[in-house]
């Protein structure tokens, strides 16, 4: 997978991949003559006392270390653009992919593991690729321009290095089969301490108010110790390589002494030659060695490659069809029918044979028990979810078979819990609608009673916005995200509970001021306040999962025991008083 | 598009000019300003950190120090060993053999036990630096719980997760790969020099001068990447926010259309941080081919020098062959410390980010002379509070308020009048600007917050659950409540009607982006939760805001008996919610308006009377509701 995805990231680049290659083995062939050199300076220069012979090749070498320098350099600045080229496309890819998930996908993985594989994931392979540029891809340019340089010098030695290599690589190899496990683990024990976290920091005033610190520290404690633990393995292994991959080599150069001084005496070779053939095999297994210690980084980046492909290879469960229409005809009438829903691994459905029509201009309410079903339902219009048996349908026309794209644009949502995103109210605004002017903005907030708090902010529409909205009261993040959808001038509104935050008077004020501002657009209302849906041309009841019954409020006072009793609730004081 | 990303994205700049909006919980302190990046003192503090294993650090020099030596008179024997052979060739006699493989013995078994020095250097070194970021990553941890709240009102959650995840994740790895081969590598550097020295100080000065040249050309570099390794890093906490919020809000991102601008913004910020690491990679990465140049320059002029100097007669060629090989030898710790160097100042960057969030200023610490708590019947206290966000937008002014033991106190009014400031100030989440509030007649300022706050119960709108059971979130509201105490909750709050449709029971694992329970059924966990905590002081905040208002009378009828011996606070749109409450008071800007019961404040026909016709107009004045 690790080389899969290598291969993949680095195609784009294949000039700068040549480029790395070719300067690298440029600077080794360099770095492999200097022992060559040297020897010649034993041989030639020191046994018949040429002094002259000993200058020039010394200036040769220099030379030679020179133009190794500036390949190295070049070498090093193709590498790194090379590397983080490769880190900062699978970023965007990561994010790309992320970007098409379907709700169920993103749940599948869960937010903490997604951002754990977009970031620390890609910089384990992304550090890899650079160490291979800078460091791996010269070792087996010394480690094979070695080989040869030493059987030049003298062939019947060579065998000492047909058993060393391979037991080198022969144990890198061990070492790392035992690391993988330790490192699958540990980017999974990330996951874990970067969801504990984000779970803290979400709910840091519940922690506080009910005095959790010390448990949380505990939970916190134990991830922090599986990660330890995971890492502590891993660098128990790590820490064997070092030192068994320079014994190897000291054993390898005592083993050249000894069974080359009876070929030195037999005359079968020279001394210069043995020096010689002793700095190449030192080389040979130093080059190896300088890659041991990158060696650390595969089983890690192989793990985070599978991790990265995981999330690359998810098709996406609900996605355009082929041949989908790119915009929804006519108008945005919206019609279920006898839809069905279950979440993937549940017993029991959770909405059961749903029918309705909801037409333009009109307002089509649902009310019900707590766990009924209705954010379901209303999730299932964008196509959060797809429905499990039923259509859905928008404009007569099945939302599958329209273009994702195009059912978004139709749809302003007002989720029920209003997320908004960081930046100013003016951003926060346009989210949906970049284009939208200023005139449009207090238009917006003006349908949603939100323009008096907005422009008694210090800085009116730029005031500064943090994450989710938490530097304003619940009741104004829910009036900026209903603006928020309203700037769109969508053709079908949804409003998820969308009014409990807001006090009666601005409920009745901001959905008189919805009447007159979206009068053609199709609103479909979720609420629990009778109140917020008095005036809806249709009611629907849902019970755990079905329509009990439907009609106005004055049809449903009539004829639904379920709503009469859900308006006493609510009424009861009014009754009384 | 650019436009755009510079709208969305909140700078320090921004943030810091940020003021509070409405009613909000938004901190008014100032950042201290950004510190410029102090490469020695992070790199200082950092290795102090390993000061709790100073002994085994100790140790692990002792060891490199034994191992070094070793593996640096291993060439010197060797040496010997080539010039057995070198002489036995030139003086005619033959090689002595014996000899030669004594020697060469000799060299094995100083190899063997250099490795094995090496290989107990490396287990204990790991020990250390694993033991060391567990500490790092628990300091973090300690001092999440310490911030002011404020902190997080400024800083986008996933920055501060980069901080503990990518930040930690990159020192631990630089400790691991550079701290056993700093030490080695120096140590080799050393051994090498006096070795060198022994056998030639004429050829060892070359090796000498070479050091110098070296420390300048790590020093020159290095004082430009480390400004691009900081920068890297700064932007990989920016990309992870950006990444976090667009994963958090990731269904709004698409159904708003934003899928293409919130790739662009992302680019843009994937594309700084690309320049930054880039830039920080190949500017260090220039350092080890600068330093093994000078290695090489090292190497031809003792190939030459050593050269003459055989050809004189005034050193043996073994000499030479052991110099030469530890000219090699020189070389290697010189490049390899080169090659940590980016390592190193890639890892202390990151380290610099999680000491600025570990010298982020702490809440005010609890007095040590803090009152031990009494067990009290909840007698609450408001006298003179003021308090605002910011200094220049006050908030609350002179509010006064006495709660008697066992009373429900409800608090209605517009959004942003300061109800959720006024619950934040009770359980002390930000300290008074003037006043003071007493729990039983204790400051609750001079009391310890953890005894404070084990004494409230809370349940906000934003109904937060971690991941876990369904039941140990119930259990999440007193440490030490039994299965029955969680059961009887859960009945009392009407968790257990949902439960029991599904699968799971109260196994079932939620978290707090789980779609398995809807929202009002998180409202119920919630409120168990409250229930078990038996506080003497209970603050519902919208507590029931997503619950139907059928289940809520239900939910409200348990709470009633869970209210009688507590004073309580509820907060809530839903008249219905408060009607019964003993005492309603309407908040404006800051200030109570009105006060009194439900029937007093009808027949006041003030502010709480407008508000309850305004809730209930429709159904008085629309009775058949055919209006749209």
């Amino acid at each position: 997978m690790l080389w899969k995805l290598l291969v993949e990231s680095v195609r784009p680049y294949a000039g700068l991949f040549w480029g790395v290659v070719v300067f690298q083995l440029l600077q080794s062939i360099a770095n492999l003559f200097l022992p060559s050199l040297n020897a010649d300076i034993i041989d030639n220069g020191v046994a018949t006392g040429d002094i002259d012979y000993i200058w020039k090749t010394g200036g040769i070498m220099l030379v030679l270390s020179f133009a190794q320098v500036i390949c190295a350099i070049i070498a090093v600045y193709f590498g790194a653009k090379l590397a983080m080229r490769v880190g900062r496309d699978l970023r965007a890819k990561l994010m790309g992919k992320v970007l098409t998930f379907a709700e169920s996908d993103v749940q599948k993985f869960g937010a903490p593991s997604l951002i754990t594989r977009s970031t620390n994931d890609v910089q384990q392979v992304q550090m890899l690729v650079l160490m291979t540029a800078t460091l791996l891809v010269s070792a087996p340019f010394m480690a094979i321009g070695g080989v040869f340089m030493a059987l030049r010098q003298d062939v019947a030695l060579s065998w000492i290095m047909v058993v060393a290599i391979p037991l080198l690589l022969g144990f890198v190899a061990f070492i790392i089969a035992r690391m993988v496990p330790h490192f699958r683990n540990m980017q999974k024990r990330i996951d874990v301490i970067n969801r504990v976290l984000r779970e803290q920091l979400t709910g840091i005033r519940v922690v506080r108010a009910f005095v959790r610190e010390p448990q949380e520290r505990e939970r916190f404690g134990r991830a922090n110790a599986d990660v330890t633990e995971s890492a502590y393995k891993a660098g128990f292994y790590f820490a064997m390589m070092f030192p068994v991959v320079m014994l190897i080599v000291n054993l390898g150069s005592v083993a050249v002494l000894w069974f080359g001084a009876p070929r030195v005496e037999s005359g079968e070779m020279q001394v210069g030659a043995l020096t010689a053939f002793l700095t190449y095999l030192i080389q040979i297994l130093m080059s190896v060695m300088m890659a041991t210690f990158l060696f650390v980084l595969i089983p890690r980046a192989a793990v985070a490659a599978d991790r990265i492909a995981d999330v690359l290879d998810t098709v996406t469960t609900v996605s355009s069809a082929p041949g989908a229409l790119a915009a929804v005809p006519d108008a945005a009438s919206l019609e279920f029918r006898d839809v069905t829903f279950s979440y993937p691994g549940a017993e029991h459905p959770v909405l059961s044979n749903v029918s309705f029509t909801a037409l333009p201009g009109t307002t089509t309410a649902i009310i019900g028990s707590t766990g009924a079903g209705k954010t379901t339902l209303v999730n299932l219009i964008p196509r959060l979810y797809d429905a499990t048996e039923g259509q859905v349908l928008l404009g007569g026309v099945d939302v599958k078979q329209l273009e994702l794209e195009a059912v978004w644009a139709e749809i302003g949502l007002v989720p029920q819990r209003p997320y908004l995103f960081s930046g100013t109210v003016s951003s926060t605004l346009k989210y949906g609608a970049p284009d939208a002017t200023e005139d449009e903005l207090w238009e917006a907030l003006t349908v949603a009673q939100a323009a008096d708090f907005v422009r008694a902010m210090p800085e009116g529409l730029e005031t500064a916005m943090a994450q989710g909205g938490t530097t304003v009261s619940g009741g104004q993040r829910q009036r900026l995200s209903i603006a928020r959808a309203l700037i769109r001038k969508p053709r079908l509104l949804v409003f998820d509970d969308s009014f409990s935050a807001l006090d009666t008077a601005t409920d009745a004020r901001l959905r008189a001021a919805l009447a007159n501002a979206a009068a053609d657009a199709t609103v479909v209302v979720v609420a629990q306040r009778v109140s917020s849906i008095i005036g809806a041309d249709q009611i629907l009841v849902l019970e755990d999962g079905e329509v009990v019954a439907r009609g106005t409020h004055a049809e449903l006072l009539a004829s639904s025991e379920t709503y009469k009793e859900i308006v006493s609730t609510q009424l009861r004081a009014e009754e009384v008083a | 598009m650019s436009e755009q990303s510079t709208e969305r994205r909140v700078d320090d700049e921004t943030k810091r000019r940020a003021r509070p909006t409405g009613g909000g919980p938004f901190g008014g302190a100032q950042l201290p300003a950004e510190k410029a990046s102090d490469f020695k003192g992070s790199a200082k503090r950092l290795a102090g950190m390993l000061g709790p294993e100073r002994w085994l650090v100790y140790a692990v020099i002792a060891l490199g120090a034994a191992s070094v030596a070793l593996a640096v008179i291993g060439p010197k024997v060797l040496g010997n060993a080539t010039t057995i052979i070198f002489e036995g060739l030139t003086s005619g006699s033959g090689i002595d053999f014996h000899h030669l493989h004594v020697i060469l013995l000799w060299v094995v078994v100083i190899y063997v036990v250099s490795a094995l020095l090496s290989l107990a250097q490396g287990w204990i070194l790991n020990g250390v630096t694993q033991r060391t970021v567990l500490r790092l990553r628990g300091e973090v941890e300690d001092k999440i719980h310490r911030l002011p709240l404020s902190y997080f009102d400024r800083h986008p959650r996933g920055e501060l997760l980069s901080r503990v995840t990518n930040d930690i994740d990159n020192v631990s790895q630089t400790l691991q790969q550079t701290l056993s081969q700093l030490f080695t590598s120096i140590l080799m550097v050393i051994g090498v020099l006096v070795m060198m020295v022994i056998i030639s100080p004429w050829l060892a000065l070359i090796a000498i001068v070479s050091i110098p040249l070296t420390l300048v050309i790590v020093t020159v570099v290095a004082k430009r990447s480390q400004v691009m390794f900081v920068e890297q890093w700064k932007r990989t906490g920016e990309l992870n926010s950006q990444i976090e919020e667009d994963f958090t809000g990731h269904a709004l991102v698409k159904l708003f259309g934003r899928q293409q601008r919130s790739q662009a913004e992302f680019d843009a910020t994937n594309d700084k941080l690309f320049t930054a690491s880039f830039g920080a990679q190949f500017v260090s990465g220039i350092i080890m081919p600068a330093t093994m140049f000078v290695g090489n320059l090292v190497y031809v002029g003792i190939a030459v020098v050593g050269g003459i100097m055989v050809a004189n007669g005034t050193l043996p060629l073994g000499d030479v062959q052991a110099f030469i090989q530890y000219s090699r030898q020189f070389q290697q710790p010189l490049s390899q410390l080169g090659s940590m160097a980016n390592l190193l100042q890639s890892g202390v960057a990151s380290a610099e980010r999680v000491f600025e969030l570990l010298d982020a200023d702490d809440e005010e610490p609890n007095r040590p002379d803090a009152p031990s708590p009494e067990e009290g019947n909840g007698r609450l206290v408001f006298e003179q509070v003021s308090f605002s966000y910011s200094k220049d937008k006050p908030l609350i002014e002179d509010l006064s308020l006495t709660v008697e033991p066992g009373r429900t106190v409800a608090i209605v009014g517009p959004t942003g009048a300061g109800k959720t400031t006024l619950v934040n100030l009770i359980m002390r989440f930000y300290e008074l600007d003037g006043g003071r509030i007493t729990l039983d007649g204790v400051d609750i300022a001079h009391m310890a917050r953890e005894d404070l706050r084990s004494r409230t119960g809370m349940v906000l709108q934003d109904a937060w659950l971690f991941g876990g059971t369904i039941r140990d979130n119930i259990a999440y509201g007193r440490t030490d409540a039994t299965d029955d105490e969680v059961m009887e909750a859960a009945r009392a709050s009407y968790v257990d009607r949902f439960v029991h449709s599904l699968p799971e029971g109260y196994d079932t694992v939620i978290d707090d982006d789980a779609t398995n329970v809807s929202a009002g059924e998180r409202q119920l966990i919630t409120i168990a939760r409250a229930f078990v905590a038996q506080p003497s002081v209970l603050i519902l905040d919208e507590a029931t805001s997503s619950v139907d208002t059928r289940t809520e009378l239900l939910v409200q009828r348990a709470m009633a008996k869970l209210r009688q011996d507590r004073t309580a606070f509820v907060i809530a749109h839903r008249l219905s919610t408060i009607r019964d409450a003993d005492v309603i008071l309407v908040m404006e800007h800051g200030s109570i308006v009105e006060q009194g019961n439900h029937a007093q404040l009808l027949a006041a026909k003030g502010a709480y009377a407008r508000l309850y016709e305004a809730q209930f107009a429709a159904p008085i004045d629309e009775p058949d509701g055919v209006s749209s």
